[in-house]
């Protein structure tokens, strides 16, 4: 595929310049550490740092939910690879205000030992590092084995409502609760048309054949449920939409977040096409959209293919998923006539 | 020829290093049947910088201090953090002593691996680089003759349990979404393992008063 590339080795680092020349009224790069990106926001006296760090590749994530009420400091690792433990490190002495920090990342090998290994320094440094691993994507693992599960685009919710609580002035202790119980009410599909190729490998990292589709594919290409003929759009709207209900308690009268991703390089009419067809099933089952997001909001560098996230909201969650925020990634603005 | 000095294991970690380097291209290619195929390149950037910062004078200790600091520092992924505790805790473990007996190399190479164990979730028998490492240091511990020939046996059992992870189905990291489409080919970590296994094995056999 034809790309816009230099040396592929110095993609990660130009991304992240051009990123922070980009965003520079929100975002600013740490002044000692090239591979932490920073809200103006991040160190506030008292206020509980809310960091995250993830692999490159999944732009707009990790670092465009850095801002105002959402991300203090994110931790960015190469394309598909974990941050080192100094960048989550350096991340969280930057995030700390003296009210500890909270680090709310996804559930893989090395950002859960990369972690670790920050919160081992930071600990030494009396920092107070509270975690919450995320794990919303349904076909990574059995219901009985949820803990396995990796996390996906809930991760961006969880953000959300993680930036929203500290902002209220709540605990580290408190953060860490609302981030939990934001990701626990979270269920993810991913459905993949194409492979993704990191620019530095000549070869795919997986195939999908032409006319086929991956059912429950991972961020990274990771093998989902099952390999099927390719669907007409609200087939697959259905077939995602069923796999996120059957896994989630949602009834009648309930409200809910809908997230609704594109992979990289599906166009963003097709999300609403798919969007179009969740909505009305969430309609027909008198369950009410209290807000949706559609657009590429966490991606797998040019894979082609959705995921859908529905968070269900209580009172609390919902009124923090409506918080004012801004990032590059995401604006939710105050409503004027909220209940 | 029984114990190993500890100035001068600058020289064993560079050749540690050089090994690795070397093999940048084949641990990729090892990587890239289940894995993501960024193994040799990870490694090899890793230990091509530290070797930089390592002098051959250098003492063990310090020499694998460098390496964690790198590996840790700067490489990130999954294998930074498990590398970089195994020489850190290793290193630690060398560190203020002027020789190493069969007791102390063990007793080394053990802190390293519960450093592994420590930051990771694996056990052994979930195809990764325990698999190779916990069974060379049960043939070191458990050869009854100098430490020449334990270094031997830990060579013998690494050689071993990398070629183990073959028929292994991965349980943790990237490749263990494969389930049973892992077997069949050794673990990336398992076989770098055993390459600074055994060129360790071989530096320290030299260096041995």
């Amino acid at each position: 595929m034809q790309r816009f590339v230099n040396n592929p080795d110095d993609i990660v680092d130009e991304t992240v310049r051009g990123f922070i020349k980009a965003h520079a009224d929100l975002v600013k790069l740490h002044p000692e550490h090239d591979r932490v990106v920073l809200s103006h926001q991040a160190g506030q006296r008292g206020r509980v740092g809310i960091v995250t760090g993830g692999g490159s590749g999944h732009e707009p994530a990790f670092l465009g939910y850095t801002g105002r009420n959402m991300v203090d400091a994110v931790a960015v690792g190469e394309l598909f690879s974990s941050p080192t433990g100094k960048a989550f490190t350096e991340a969280v002495r930057a995030a700390d205000g003296g009210a500890g920090v909270c680090v709310l990342y996804g559930n893989y090998a090395g950002d859960n030992m990369n972690v670790k290994l920050a919160q081992r320094m930071a600990a030494k440094e009396g920092i107070e590092v509270l975690t919450v691993v995320a794990n919303d994507d349904v076909c990574s693992a059995p219901p009985s084995e949820r803990a396995k599960r990796r996390g996906v685009a809930g991760e961006i919710l969880m953000w959300k409502v993680g930036g929203a609580k500290a902002a209220t002035g709540a605990s580290a202790r408190e953060v860490q609760i609302a981030a939990q119980k934001a990701i626990d009410a979270c269920r993810s599909v991913g459905v993949g048309l194409s492979p993704c190729t990191l620019p530095a490998n000549a070869v795919p990292n997986f195939e999908i054949a032409p006319g086929k589709m991956e059912v429950g594919i991972g961020h990274h290409g990771e093998p989902g449920m099952e390999v099927i003929d390719l669907e007409n759009a609200d087939s697959v709207a259905d077939r995602m939409f069923d796999i996120v209900l059957d896994d989630h308690d949602l009834d009648a009268g309930d409200r809910v977040c809908v997230l609704l991703s594109g992979l990289g390089a599906t166009p963003i009419n097709e999300l609403y096409v798919l969007y179009d067809r969740v909505a009305n099933r969430l309609a027909e089952k008198q369950i009410a959209v209290h807000r949706p997001f559609v657009g590429n909001y966490f991606t797998s560098l040019e894979m082609m293919g959705a995921t859908l996230t529905i968070m269900k909201l209580d009172d609390e969650l919902a009124s923090l998923i409506d918080a004012p925020a801004a990032c590059p990634a995401m604006v939710v603005e105050a409503r004027e006539n909220q209940k | 020829m029984s114990k190993l000095p500890t100035n001068g294991g600058g020289a064993i970690v560079r050749a540690i290093a050089d090994v690795i380097v070397e093999n940048r291209a084949y641990l990729s290619e090892v990587d890239g049947k289940i894995g993501d195929g960024d193994h040799g390149n990870n490694m090899a950037k890793g230990f091509a910088r530290a070797k930089e910062r390592i002098s051959d004078d250098a003492s063990l200790g310090e020499a694998m201090h460098i390496v964690a600091d790198v590996l840790m520092g700067e490489i990130g992924g999954s294998m930074g953090p498990l590398y970089g505790m195994f020489f850190d805790d290793m290193a630690s473990a060398a560190d203020n002593r002027e020789y190493l007996d069969k007791q102390a190399v063990g007793d080394m190479l053990e802190a390293g691996c519960q450093g592994v164990m420590a930051i990771g979730e694996a056990k052994p028998g979930d195809k990764t680089l325990l698999d190779t490492l916990v069974p060379a240091i049960e043939a070191f511990r458990a050869c009854d003759q100098d430490l020449h020939e334990a270094l031997k046996a830990l060579k013998h059992g690494a050689e071993k349990g990398r070629d183990a992870t073959t028929d292994m189905v991965a349980k943790v990291g990237r490749s263990s979404r494969l389930g049973e489409r892992s077997r069949g080919v050794p673990d990336a970590g398992a076989t770098s393992c055993c390459m600074i296994l055994t060129a360790f094995a071989d530096g320290a056999a030299r260096r041995l008063v």
